[in-house]
Formats: C-alpha cells, structure tokens, sequence
C-alpha cells in the first residue's frame, strides 16, 4: 500500500478518535444550576444564591440618577449602586434586608444591558436596570413583580421650534431619539408615529450628544431619567412633557434566570415593602420630582 | 552631419564604475554596432543615451544639442530617440495596434485615424497587419520583439537604439528581426546598435566599436576590426566568439 | 510483499477495502477522495451530534435559531439594510479615487517630491492606525458639535466621511503594492518613448497595477460593507442597529442571524462577479512579452 493511501486511511481514522474523545466528555456535563426546584423557604440559608450568603445584583455601568445616586467609585462612573442611594439602589437594599441580607452582604456586579438576556448562567441573582416587563421578554427570562410604573417623556433643547409643540401629533415632523434597550423607541414608533426615521443609540452618552447637537429635536426617555437629562447632562433643555399613561401603564422589574427560585422570594419581599410604605416612600424620596411634567396628548 | 555625439561619458552604479569615459560619434545614416562581452556596458551605454540613466559625468549632444544639461526637456528627448529592449516590453493590456498609437496619439498629438494610419503602415511593412489586434501574449516572441521596433518607429525618431534586441529570442526567430533591422539601415535610419550577432554586424555596420570595461577599446570598420583587429583583448573576445561558432 | 499481505489481514484495512469495493470505486485517486468524503461526513456527525446533546443547547436553539424570530425581524433590517448599501456603495467611489492619489503622490520619484510622497505616507500611517470606531465617533458627534456654520451636522454623511478617510489608506497601500508589482521595465518602455510619468502612470502602469490588485480592492469593498454598521453607534437606523433593537425587545437574537444573512448575501455574489471579471480579463491581457 502507498504512503498516500496510509495518510489517507490516519486522516479518516481520526474522526473515530475525536468520538471517542467527546463521547467520554459528554457524559459528564453538569445540568445548570438554573432548574433548581422551587423551595418553599426563603430563609436566608435556603436561598437559590450564586454564591453562599451574599447576594449578588447586577446594573449597567454607568448607573444613571435618579436610579442611582452617590459619589462614583471606581469602577462605577457617575453615581456608585453601593451607596444605596438612588431609587433601584434603595430599592435592592430594601429587598435584601427583607431577605435577611445585611448592606455588606450584598455585592453589585456590572451588568451591561445586553449580557442581562444572554444565554448560559447568569453573572447576577437579580439585575436591575430598568427593564420594562414584556410578554416576549418574559419567555427568555423570568421577572419579578414591578416596582415602579414609569412614563414616557421628551426632552428638547430650550427655544428651538419642536419646544413649542403640545401634543403628541405636533412632534410628528420631528426627527426623534430614544436609547437602545428601552421601550422608548417602540413608543416612538407605535404612540407618535413620526414622519422621519427616529434615532436609536448604543448608550445614553451618543444620545446626549446628538441632542446637544441639535442633531435630532427631541429624545424620548422615562420621566425619572428625563430630569437627570435636563438638570445635568444638556445644558439648556427641558422636558417638553410626558405621555399618558398607557392602561396597566409601562411596568419596570428585575431580571431574574428563567426558573430561579429565589425570584419568588423577592416577590414576596416586594409585597411586604409595598404593603407597608417603603415603595411608595422612597419612590417620594427619590422620583418625587419625577411627575411635575406638563402631559402631553 | 553628427547626429548623436557621446564626450566623455561616465556612468557608475553605487561603487561600480560601468562607463569609464566614452568618446563616440555617430553621423547621420550611420550604422554603428557595439560589441562586447557583457557587463562592458553595451546597455548602460544606450540607456544614458536615452537618458534612462543620469550621467556622473560628460555629455551626450543630439544633433548638436547638448541634452544632458540641467532643465532639458526629457520627454522631448526621448520622442526623437528610438529604443528597443531585449525584452521587448510591449504593453500586455493593450492590443498591438494601441501599442504602436498610444505614443503618437498622448505625445505627438496625432489623431485616432492618423495614429492608425501610419502604425497599419508600419505594421503591413513588416508584415504584421494581420496581427493588429491582437495582444501580445498571443505573438511569437519574434512577432513581438517586430511589433516593438514598429512602436519606437512610429514616433518618426532621429536615431534607432536597439540593445540586444535579438538575445532573448529562439534561434529560428531571429532571421525574422534581423531582416527588419537590415530594412531600416538601407533606408537610411541612423543606428546604434549593441549586438551579440556577429555576422549580421559584419554585414550592416557601418562601423563597429569593441567596448571593453566601460571603454570603446577599438573601432573601426567592420573588415577591418572582425579579420584585423588591433588590441589584443579584442582579439580575445573574437576567439572566443569564434569557438562559440557565433561567428 | 510480505509487508503488503500483513496489511490485508488488517480488520481495520479490510473493512474499509470492502467498503470502497461496494462503492465500486477504482485507482488511488478515487480511493483517496472516498476516504476524503467519508472522514469529513463523520466528522459533520460528530459536531452535530456534540452540539445538540450540549446541556445549554436547548435554550441557545430557541434564543439564536428560532425561526420565527428570524423571519419577523428580516423585513425591518432588510429596509433597514439600504441604508448600508446606500452608504458603502458612495464611499466606494470616493475611496478609490482618493486612495489612487495618495498611492501615486507615494510614487513620485526625487527630492524635490519628498514633502508630497512624506504626506502619503503620514496620511496612510494615520488612516490605517486609528481605530475606525473612534473617528466615527470624532467626525459624527464632534464636527457638528463645534457648531460651525455651513458645517453639515449629518451623521450619515460624517460617518461616510470617516469610512472615506480610513479606508482610502488601506486602499492606498494596495493600489501601492499593485504599482510596484508592475515590472520597472514597462515604465522604461512608455518613457523610452516620450511620455511624461503621468502619461505612463495612466496609460501603462495604472490599468496593469488595478488589475493585479482586484482581489485584495474586493477585500477592503467587503470590509467597509461591514463597516457601514458603525453608523449605528451613531444612533442611526442601520441594519445592525435594528437587529439590536429587535434582539432587545424579545431578548433573542434571531434579528442578528437576519442581519448577517444579508451582509452574507452580497458577499458572495460580488465576490462570484469579481472572480469571473478577473478570470475573463485574463484570457484577453496575459502579460506577454520577454521579461516584462
């Protein structure tokens, strides 16, 4: 036999080997420890945790006010979520008390906004970051029950034409933007329906700019962050005003991996902060100035 | 009248000194031919001619005009010297009528229809109208070497450099060439030729000059310099042109 | 021989003898590409098999590859897709013209060219260093924002005009490679016969250099279709950036499979088209002739 059908008949044996080699390692795969069964305890011990007693949460970075508040530290720009300052921030430590979770306890991870849906195991317990529930949504990933009900609003630069728009269909010649990962684009495009193509921005900084820039007329954000966009980031603008709210209204929850237990637990903490005050008290606290907005039509 | 005079031309590459102070004359309708071993500067000579080369030193006139002083215009030049390379270098993107036009059309400003005129002229003169548009992968290496004398006499030159132009081809297709060569020199076309091709310089030269190490060594008509030369070294090199049956 | 009958007796050997006869396949050659065959089907097996019996294959199956997201995504990023087209197809144009100049101010010979050919050089060295991203980033949000007048503030059209500016200097270096690789002898020709350098550049050099360099002009084309998506991070409804807010509305990534299908699809014909238009040019334009 010839060197060249001996080479050939190695090349064609090393398939047989590879399957030897994977089927040994397929057998070992652990299942993930996101289908872990429901508990009916939420003690502190029998909590579903990435990592035994502390409780890991998860926001992009930067944390925008007035979701989250504080002097930055690095590695958090513009505010930092373990000064428990801030709405989410105060909102996380609450839940975590209610928990049994003590503030060292907890640890905030960085979550950009996209790896909070992403596929595998999730870096965080929970993550929050202002996502707004939706059906599709809730079928790659499991929320908790809302802890705030938030408004669509729209900021413009002071004394340009779109300023002197009061209602909805007067922004419809206006080029518009909204940031990737909000529901404010939908919005744009469902609610006001505008004649030119609407913006969409990788991150809050790029929309910032082009409405400095003037070059788009008007950004779409929920209310809360709409007056952290005026009092700080654009000079010179203001919040035309906020949209009605939708029937049920637009809902914000945490993130949780589709099947983890401790989702229900955090329900649970939410019910009791709902039911006695502290919701409401520190949505006063920290989102009060959030519903002096004129309501657009 | 003189029509290409070479004073005291010397030319080096970096450290090599290839052109050691030549003196040559060329009248009008002369048929000079070069000979020498390689190295002895046969194409280093043509090239300064056609100022491909800048000189380290002397001067070469063109019709009693000085062209290697500083401010000529080169290009000008160049339209009233022909040359024609071992390597024929035709244009391989164009076919061979736009190679014989192109020069006659961008640099004399000839019309499309004139430039064609006078390249099918040329072409059918030396038998090669039939392969006007063709391009010059498609031709014999004889066909080509043809078509690129036919390119430089389009331009209408004052004087013909032909540097090896027979070296490169097989043997049987250079009987071909050299009868094209041997037209021009009986109408008349003054020549410079450097050549390996003994017997056809005996037969055509005007003159013959022996280049030896960067120098004309000996010149002299070509009886007299094949059966009857001088300097011992171009005795050498004919010997061994002899053994090699070129001769 | 005696070693050639040991081989026979091999069960391995003889089972895969057995199996080529039952293929009814003859000689070396075929034996070799039945193997060939053979080795890669199992192989195939193999990595499906791997990846469908991976524990996280389910979830990764219904957030890539679920089929309705794909094609409820496709007909806003394929509207969405015109805009790329729109943009790499006039940045095309104006790269190559303006990545010839630079290459042949690169190429002008002697001192008194130097600060051109000096220019050419710092032009490519700085196109070709500076992530593309970043002069996007620059042109798009920082030309408007110094609120010149007659300033266009578009972020199309700076984006554009960051593509332009960097990919003219990758271009540029090929164009160069194509000019060089263009034998000196072909310049000595048309020069020889009185045509100044830019004659010869237009007339010799250049349609030869091009035609070297088809292949590698097709890959810089086919980088900057991609670079098109960097608009988006200018905010602009491009398709990557409408497969992002697909993908972040269902949390699935369908849309990007959309996205790239498309990118995908102009590839591939262009690059068919192009292989052919070589393919054809070379049977008319061999390079003939001698040395050259």
């Amino acid at each position: 036999m010839s060197g060249q059908t001996r080479i050939s008949l190695a090349v064609a044996a090393l398939p047989v080997v590879l399957l030897a080699v994977v089927a040994a390692g397929c057998g070992s795969t652990k299942p993930s420890s996101s289908g872990s069964t429901t508990s009916a305890s939420c003690a502190k011990a029998d909590l579903n945790l990435l990592s035994a007693e502390k409780l890991t949460v998860g926001t992009d970075n930067p944390a925008y006010p007035p979701w989250f508040g504080g002097t930055p530290h690095k590695p958090w720009q513009v505010s930092d979520p373990r000064s428990g300052q801030g709405y989410e921030s105060a909102v996380a430590y609450a839940v975590a008390k209610q928990l049994g979770f003590s503030k060292g306890e907890v640890t905030w991870t960085h979550v950009p906004f996209n790896n909070s849906f992403a596929p595998g195991p999730k870096s965080f317990d929970f993550d929050i970051n202002q996502v707004s529930i939706a059906p599709a949504r809730a079928k790659i990933i499991a929320f908790s029950d809302p802890y705030y009900t938030i408004n669509q609003s729209i900021v413009v630069n002071k004394g340009t034409p779109i300023a002197s728009a009061t209602s909805k269909a007067a922004l419809k010649p206006y080029e518009l933007g909204a940031q990737l990962g909000t529901t404010s684009y939908q919005f744009i495009k469902d609610k006001i329906e505008p004649s030119k193509t609407p913006s969409v921005f990788p991150t809050n900084a790029g929309a910032v700019q082009a409405l400095k820039n003037k070059q788009i007329d008007g950004l779409v954000v929920d209310l809360p962050t709409a007056f952290y966009v005026t009092s700080v980031q654009v000079p010179n603008s203001k919040i035309l005003g906020q949209f009605p709210a939708e029937p049920g209204g637009e809902k914000v929850a945490m993130v949780f991996a589709k099947g983890n237990s401790l989702r229900t637990c955090v329900n649970k903490a939410l019910a009791t902060l709902k039911g006695n005050g502290t919701l409401k008290q520190l949505q006063q606290q920290w989102l009060a100035k959030a519903t002096g907005a004129p309501i657009l039509k | 009248m003189t029509a290409v005079r070479l004073e005291d031309v010397r030319k080096s590459f970096g450290a090599n000194e290839v052109l050691r102070g030549i003196d040559l004359a060329v009248d009008d309708h002369e048929v000079v031919c070069l000979i020498g071993a390689s190295g002895s500067g046969k194409s280093t000579l043509l090239r300064c001619l056609n100022l491909l080369e800048p000189l380290e030193a002397g001067r070469i006139l063109l019709g009693g005009e000085e062209i290697t002083r500083r401010g000529v215009d080169v290009n000008a030049v160049r339209r009233r010297i022909g040359i024609v390379f071992q390597a024929y270098n035709l244009f391989p993107h164009m076919s061979v009528l736009r190679n014989v036009t192109l020069a006659p059309r961008d640099v004399l400003g000839l019309s499309r229809a004139e430039a064609e005129e006078r390249a099918r002229e040329l072409l059918a003169r030396f038998g090669l109208e039939s392969r006007r548009d063709e391009y010059p992968d498609r031709l014999s290496g004889g066909q080509q070497q043809r078509v690129a004398i036919v390119r430089a006499l389009a331009m209408q030159p004052e004087l013909m450099l032909l540097d090896e132009v027979t070296s490169a081809l097989d043997p049987e297709l250079v009987a071909e060439v050299l009868s094209v060569i041997r037209e021009l020199a009986e109408g008349g076309m003054t020549m410079l030729i450097a050549t390996h091709e003994m017997s056809f310089a005996r037969d055509i030269a005007n003159r013959v000059c022996f280049l030896d190490a960067g120098l004309i060594l000996e010149e002299g008509p070509p009886d007299q310099i094949f059966t009857r030369p001088r300097e011992l070294r171009t005795q050498q090199f004919l010997e061994r042109i002899i053994a090699a049956g070129r001769l | 021989m005696a070693r050639e009958g040991d081989r026979r007796a091999d069960p391995e050997v003889a089972r895969r003898s057995r199996l080529l006869e039952g293929l009814r396949l003859e000689g070396e050659g075929a034996r070799g590409v039945a193997i060939a065959l053979l080795s890669s089907l199992v192989l195939a097996g193999i990595i499906v098999v791997a990846v469908t019996q991976s524990a996280g294959w389910p979830e990764v199956r219904r957030t890539f590859f679920d089929w309705g997201d794909i094609s409820s995504s496709f007909p806003d990023i394929a509207r969405a897709f015109v805009l790329n087209v729109k943009i790499f197809l006039v940045c095309e144009v104006f790269i190559l013209v303006l990545a010839l100049v630079i290459a042949v101010l690169r190429s002008l010979p002697g001192p008194v060219f130097f600060p051109l050919r000096a220019l050419a050089v710092i032009y490519t060295d700085l196109a070709r260093g500076v992530p593309t991203i970043l002069v996007i980033a620059l042109l798009g949000f920082g030309a408007p924002a110094l609120q010149l007048t007659g300033v266009p503030s578009s972020r199309v059209f700076w984006a554009g005009v960051g593509l332009i500016l960097i990919y003219s200097g990758y271009v540029a270096e090929v164009y160069r490679a194509g000019i060089e690789s263009v034998h000196p002898s072909q310049e000595a020709a048309a020069r020889s016969l009185g045509l100044s350098r830019l004659q010869a550049l237009r007339h010799v050099i250049l349609p030869q250099a091009i035609r070297r360099v088809i292949p590698p002009l097709l890959n810089d084309f086919i980088g900057l279709q991609k670079d098109t998506a960097l608009v988006g991070t200018l905010g602009v409804i491009e398709a990557f950036n409408q497969s992002q807010i697909d993908s972040n509305a269902t949390f699935t990534y369908g849309a990007y499979l959309a996205a790239a299908a498309l990118f995908v699809a102009i590839t591939i014909p262009l690059a068919r088209l192009t292989d052919w238009l070589i393919a054809r040019d070379r049977r008319r334009h061999q390079a003939g002739g001698g040395f050259a």
